[in-house]
Formats: structure tokens, sequence, C-alpha cells
């Protein structure tokens, strides 16, 4: 599903080499974790997939299903099935959260082609997807993410998710900020998404997530690179003795 | 969930904006009506105020009374104290009035009416009924009409082509007519008001207005009565140099309610076109009266060539203790906008309220606020004003807020907010406060924005494109004045915001 090949990222205002040759295949019906020390690039990887301004691929590929993905606009990439859950969730003042979320989805559904969802349908749909995350109508009413606790933010983040229905998720460090009530909520929201033909990569810095939202593959990022890839386990490794260990390993 | 209702309502009027960023790419409303056209001569002197004046069918009064505002105006000077550049305007090198030559003979059918006419008001989106009715066929107003109920009154250049809805209204006891029709019929009402708000000296362009203004509306309002429909006007300039000096007179007498509409649009064009209304509006005690404008004059294109040059003098007096009046504008429109709404509050208790966004792209250049001249106790003011800048445009808010000596306890409120789209516009906030009482109380807040990348990006990687992520952004920004709008104009309004705002980034 989605293939990246030795991709080179530099920053585009200074000579930085963030990301310098990472290699990841994430299958359809899999959940693959990144975890990292902090600066290791985790952050650059997503915004460089979901397309954000102010990064330079200087080699290397990334494709979702064989499709290109560094050639495309950021709202191409959305149409073709990339999420991006935002790790710091942006405020738009006065746009209702439901106007936000009815535009997306029907800008996603025109550019593929499809009708676009009566205000009936969606209605419907939303109050079911929200109900299973706790979002009452009020937070549903409310400008996007203004005032909103780091809770909802990432509830929010999901609801989104859940209403784009994408190919591939990518989840920033979506556990920072929450309490273990929001985290569980949060993971449940992203449990009840896994199915066999969408993939997700799931950035963390913490094993204790990875307890909610059971991961197939966790890779290991430092210093823009994937320096090690294994099981569950892993991530545990990194629970018990840091990272250190691993760094020393792979030096 | 009556709150999430409500939602699916906002909803729908949000995709409109999505629709019409999709469907439009350059100024909508930029085409010409070919019509056979009767002018007078270019050039304003005497005989073409009388002309004007003999064309209307005006009694002798009237016609004295315009002569005496081009006598004074001949000894006036084009004021320069706004924040506006242009080419200096050679008011003798325009035509002062323009008509189309089939309203010469009113048509018996549809049949009869000019089709390019008819043509003119489908592309503004008025129904057809309305349009029968515009055009003016006789017997239009007889036939059944469906949907929501609004009065409009159109003016097509120089003269007011037709009013619908007038049975009903009369039978409500309120008059909605072109100010030429009510010269001729309610001479009573027109010399009581006319020109008792703006006065004939007030200013270069309200006086340049008295002397040749061709049409216009008028609205009348009973004691007590409820206006049973919204007013509208639509206002065209169609003629290639043809100023459009409309003049809109409304009283509502004590405690009545009246909403009025007003929607304005302008051919494409080479040649900046001049327009310089006068609005005056009397509300008596207890009564109150809305009125919105969506401008969207034709702009001048990206090198700031052409556009309307927007002279506008509007003013509402609260004559009555606790009258009230609030007035909405959507300013997109025009190369040059000098327009400042404003409100007198004499009577008691009375309010004025302000609410305007104004866009300015490309080269245009928006100078607008709004005077609120505190004169009674007790009066309150609020002013909620959005300004975007987008493109090389300049935009200023200017404003007053005066609270005079007897105006004791009275309260202003002003919200200044400005957003910047790219890095080579500009917005200025200019208040003018004036306190001379010392219990009363004014507020001023202001703020300035830029359209955030991280907020695009966002919207972006959530599926929208540029242009559908600002507009959504800037209608998010100018939410609490599109909210002050009536249900119609604020879909309007959303679609222009995103419109006007097109190629703005990127």
């Amino acid at each position: 599903m989605l293939e990246i090949k030795n991709l080179h990222v530099k920053l585009e205002e200074e000579d930085k080499q963030i990301l310098k040759g990472v290699d990841l295949t994430v299958e359809a019906g899999k959940v693959h974790a990144i975890m990292g020390p902090n600066g290791s690039g985790k952050s650059t990887l997503s915004y460089v997939l979901s397309g954000k301004d102010g990064y330079e691929v200087t080699d290397g590929t990334a494709t979702l299903d064989g499709e290109d993905l560094l050639d495309l606009e950021p709202e191409e990439r959305a149409a073709a099935g990339m999420f991006l859950a935002f790790q710091y969730p942006v405020e738009i003042p006065g746009v209702g959260n439901m106007t936000f979320l009815r535009t997306a989805v029907n800008a996603q559904r025109k550019a593929r082609g499809e009708e676009e969802l009566s205000a009936a349908d969606f209605l419907k749909v939303v109050r079911a997807k929200a109900k299973t995350l706790k979002i009452d109508a009020d937070m549903l009413k409310r400008p996007v993410n203004v005032g909103f606790s780091g809770g909802e933010k990432k509830r929010n983040e999901i609801l989104q998710m859940a209403m784009l229905e994408p190919k591939m998720c990518i989840l920033d460090e979506t556990d920072s900020g929450l309490d273990v009530d929001a985290m569980k909520l949060v993971a449940e929201g992203v449990n009840a998404l896994r199915d066999e033909g969408r993939g997700f990569l799931v950035i963390t810095h913490y094993q204790r997530l990875l307890d909610h939202i059971k991961p197939d593959v966790v890779h290991i990022m430092a210093n823009g690179r994937i320096v090690k890839t294994g099981g569950p386990e892993l991530a545990l490794e990194v629970e018990n003795n840091g990272y250190a260990d691993i760094l020393a390993e792979v030096a | 969930m009556a709150a999430l209702d409500q939602t699916q309502v906002k909803e729908g009027v949000d995709q409109e904006t999505v629709d019409a960023v999709a469907e439009v790419s350059t100024y909508k409303y930029g085409w010409e009506t070919d019509i056979e056209m009767e002018y007078a001569p270019k050039g304003v002197n005497p005989d073409i105020v009388r002309l004007i004046s003999e064309k209307n069918e005006e009694p002798e009064w009237m016609t004295e009374w315009r002569l005496a505002a081009f006598e004074r105006w001949q000894q006036m000077e084009e004021p320069n104290w706004a924040m506006v550049s242009y080419p200096k305007i050679d008011f003798q090198d325009q035509y002062y009035y323009a008509r189309p030559k089939s309203m010469e003979v009113k048509p018996k059918s549809l049949d009869e009416v000019d089709p390019k006419l008819l043509a003119t008001y489908e592309k503004l989106g008025i129904p057809l009924k309305e349009q029968m009715i515009l055009a003016g066929v006789e017997g239009a107003e007889n036939a059944p009409v469906e949907g929501r109920k609004v009065a409009v009154d159109a003016v097509f250049d120089s003269v007011s082509v037709g009013t619908t809805f007038q049975k009903e209204l009369q039978e409500a006891g309120v008059i909605f007519c072109s100010i030429s029709e009510a010269i001729r019929e309610h001479p009573e009402l027109v010399k009581k008001y006319l020109g008792s708000v703006v006065p004939v000296s007030d200013n270069f362009y309200a006086t340049l207005n008295s002397a040749v203004f061709s049409d216009g509306s008028f609205v009348y309002v009973p004691p007590g009565v409820r206006c049973p429909m919204e007013l509208s006007t639509y206002f065209r300039i169609n003629a290639e140099n043809t100023g459009q000096f409309e003049r809109t007179l409304i009283i509502a007498d004590k405690g009545s309610y009246v909403s009025y509409l007003e929607g304005c649009t302008a051919p494409q064009r080479d040649v900046a076109q001049l327009h310089a209304a006068v609005v005056e509006i009397i509300i008596e005690e207890d009564a109150e009266v809305k009125y919105s404008t969506v401008q969207n004059w034709y702009p001048g294109d990206e090198e700031g060539k052409g556009g309307i040059y927007n002279f506008v003098t509007k003013r509402a007096d609260c004559r009555g203790d606790r009258a009230k009046v609030m007035w909405t504008q959507v300013e997109t429109g025009s190369a040059v906008t000098w327009k400042y709404p404003s409100c007198i509050l004499r009577g008691e208790e009375s309010q004025g309220e302000f609410y305007s966004i104004a866009i300015a792209n490309n080269m245009q250049q928006a100078d607008t606020g709004t005077k609120m001249v505190h004169l009674g106790k007790n009066t309150k003011s609020r002013i909620v004003s959005k300004g975007i800048s987008a493109g090389k445009a300049q935009n200023t808010y200017r404003g007053l807020v005066s609270m005079h000596p007897k105006a004791k306890n009275s309260r202003n409120y002003t919200q200044c907010d400005s957003l910047l789209i790219g890095d080579k516009c500009g917005a200025h906030t200019v208040p003018y406060i004036e306190v001379k009482n010392n219990s009363s109380r004014v507020e001023h807040e202001a703020t300035t924005s830029k359209v955030d990348d991280d907020q695009l990006f966002y919207c972006r990687q959530r599926g929208m494109d540029e242009e559908e992520a600002v507009a959504l952004v800037v209608n998010g920004f100018c939410k609490d004045v599109l909210q002050a709008l009536p249900m119609e104009f604020a879909m309007e309004a959303q679609q222009l915001v995103a419109i006007s705002l097109e190629g703005s980034v990127g």
C-alpha cells in the first residue's frame, strides 16, 4: 500500500538534511508503529508524505497503491486516501466543526468523481460516528478545535479520519497530551477503523499507546533513518531500556 | 437535537460557497445587455438637471430643489481625505441619464418585453414571475407566485422598471415604489423627508446626487405596521459611462418594522464608472429598520483597469425614542469605495448597529466604516467591522464615535478586525472617538491577523483545494457579520467572499 524508498529530505530554507534514506512499506490491513528519540525525523516523515510546504525531497520515492505521492498537491493526496492525524490540530475560528467536516468530505468525494453527500445523509453518519467517540452535539457545532481540550482535539482528529475513510492513516503522536481515559477512547476509535483494506502508521514516543493499538510491526527511527524493525516486542524493549541500547547496537 | 438541526441549515449555506468556487472563475456579473438606450447628452449643467426632472415628470418644486443643489455643488470641492487614490474624474465626461428605450411604452405581455432585459434579470437570479413584473408587463401582479416573498424594485440604469408585490404591500399600507413615482404620488411625504437626513449641502457627492439623481427607491411604513416581506432593490449599472445616481428614502413611522435589501452588480468595463448614491432613513419612535447591502460592483481587473468608483452617503436618523437601525454591508466590489453608513442616535435609548465585511483584492481600494453620533440619553451603538485585504489592495476602516454632552449614559462597542492574505496588501484602522460627557463609555478593540499557512495546510490535508480553504477560513473570520444578514443574502455573501478572493493565494 504505502511504499517509501530511499527517501531523502532537507529543509527548503536551510541546508539541513532531515531524512537520510528512509525505506518503509506498510501493507494494507497492517498497523506499523514508528518510535524514536526527539529529532529523529518522525514528524518530518508525516509532513512530507502529506505534502506540507517547507521540505525538499532530494532523493527517493513515496507511492500509495503505486501512485506517486510526492508529485501531488496535499488535497490530491488526501483524495487519494492519505490522512494525517495532526500532533497539534489547527484552530479555525468561526468555522463550525460540522461545516469543516462536510466541506472536507464533499471536496474529496468531488475530487474522486463521486456524488456529494446530502445534508441529511451526512448528519446521520456524523452523529453515529461522533457518538462512539463521545463527541457531543455541542462539540460538532463549535468552531474547529477552538477552545478544545487536548483530548477533544485528538478525538476530533479521529472523527475526521472516521468520516473521510482514508486508505492510509498516519497518526502523529496522537497520544501526546492525553490522559489514560482519553487515550483509550482514541485507541478504540482507531481500532474500530482497522480494516483489511487500510494501513496505519502510528508515530509515538511511548509504548502505552501501543498497548491499546496493537501494532503488527514496530520500527525504530534515529537520525533520519529506520535503524531497526521488529514485532511488538521491540516497543516493550524501548519502554524498558530506552533507545540507547538499540542505537548502540546499530551504530 | 435542535442544535444539530440548526447546524444542518448552516451546512447548506457553506456548500454554496464551495460550489461557487468550483463554478465561477471570473467576475460573474460582467456581461452587458445590448439594449437600445436613450441617453441625455454628456456632462452636467442646469439644462441636464431640468431634463432629468422633466423625464421623471416631476413637479416644479422638485426641479427647483435639484437646481439649488446643482448651484451648491458647483461651489464645492471634491474631498481628498480618504485613503484612496484614483485619476481625476471629469464630471463633464459622464452621462447623467440613460434608460432602456423599450420603457417608453409599457409592454402588454411578456412577448413584448425586450428579451434582453429579461435575460439580464435572469442572470441576476430574479425569478421569472418577478421578471415579468419588473419588465412592466401589465397584469403580471395577478399571476400566482411561488416561494418566499421578497418585493423587488429593480433599477436598470436610471429608471426603475417596475415594482413587484405592490398590491400586498398596499394592503398593509406600506408604500414601496420608485422615488420618481413617490415624488409624483406622495409629494407630501417626499417634501417632508427628502434631504432631512442628508442635507443638500452635506458633501460633494451627496450634493451632486441631489442635483442629478435619476431614480431610486422609496419606502414608507405606517405606524405600527410590520412590513409583511423583505423589500429588495437590485441596482445595476449597464450603460457605459453612465454615472448611476440613485436616491433611496426609507421612512419607518412609529412602532413599525422593515427589512430592506440592496444588491448591486455592474458589467465589466475598461473605463471606470462613477456611482454616487444617497440613502436616507428616518426611524420614528419604537420603529426598527434593517438595511442590508451586498455590493459587488465590478472591481476592475488585476492591473486596476476599470471598475466602479463608489462614493456613497448613507445615513439613518433615529428620531424617536427607542428607534433602532441596523446596517449590514458586504462590500466586495468597486475599484474605489468611499462609504460610511451612519447612525444619528437622536431619540433616547435609540440604538445603532453596523456590521461590515469589506473585501479588497488585486488593486481595489476601500475606505469604509461608519459614524455613530450619540445625541440622546442612554443610546447604544455597536460596530463590528471585518476587513479583508488580498493582492495589492488597501483596506481602511474609518469610524467616528461621538458622544455629545446630552448623550448621558450612552455606550459604544467597536470591534475592528483585519485579515491579510499575502504580503503586498495593507489594512488600516482609523478610529475617531469624541466623548463630551462623563457618564458614557466607548470601547474599541482592533486586531490584525494573517491567513495562516498551518490553517491552509490543515484544510488541504483534509481534501479542500487552496481556494476552498481560503474561502472557508475567511468565511469563518466574517462569521459575526454574515450571521447578521438575512438568510438568502448570507448565502450570496458567502459566495461573493469566495469569488472575490479567487487567485489571491498561490
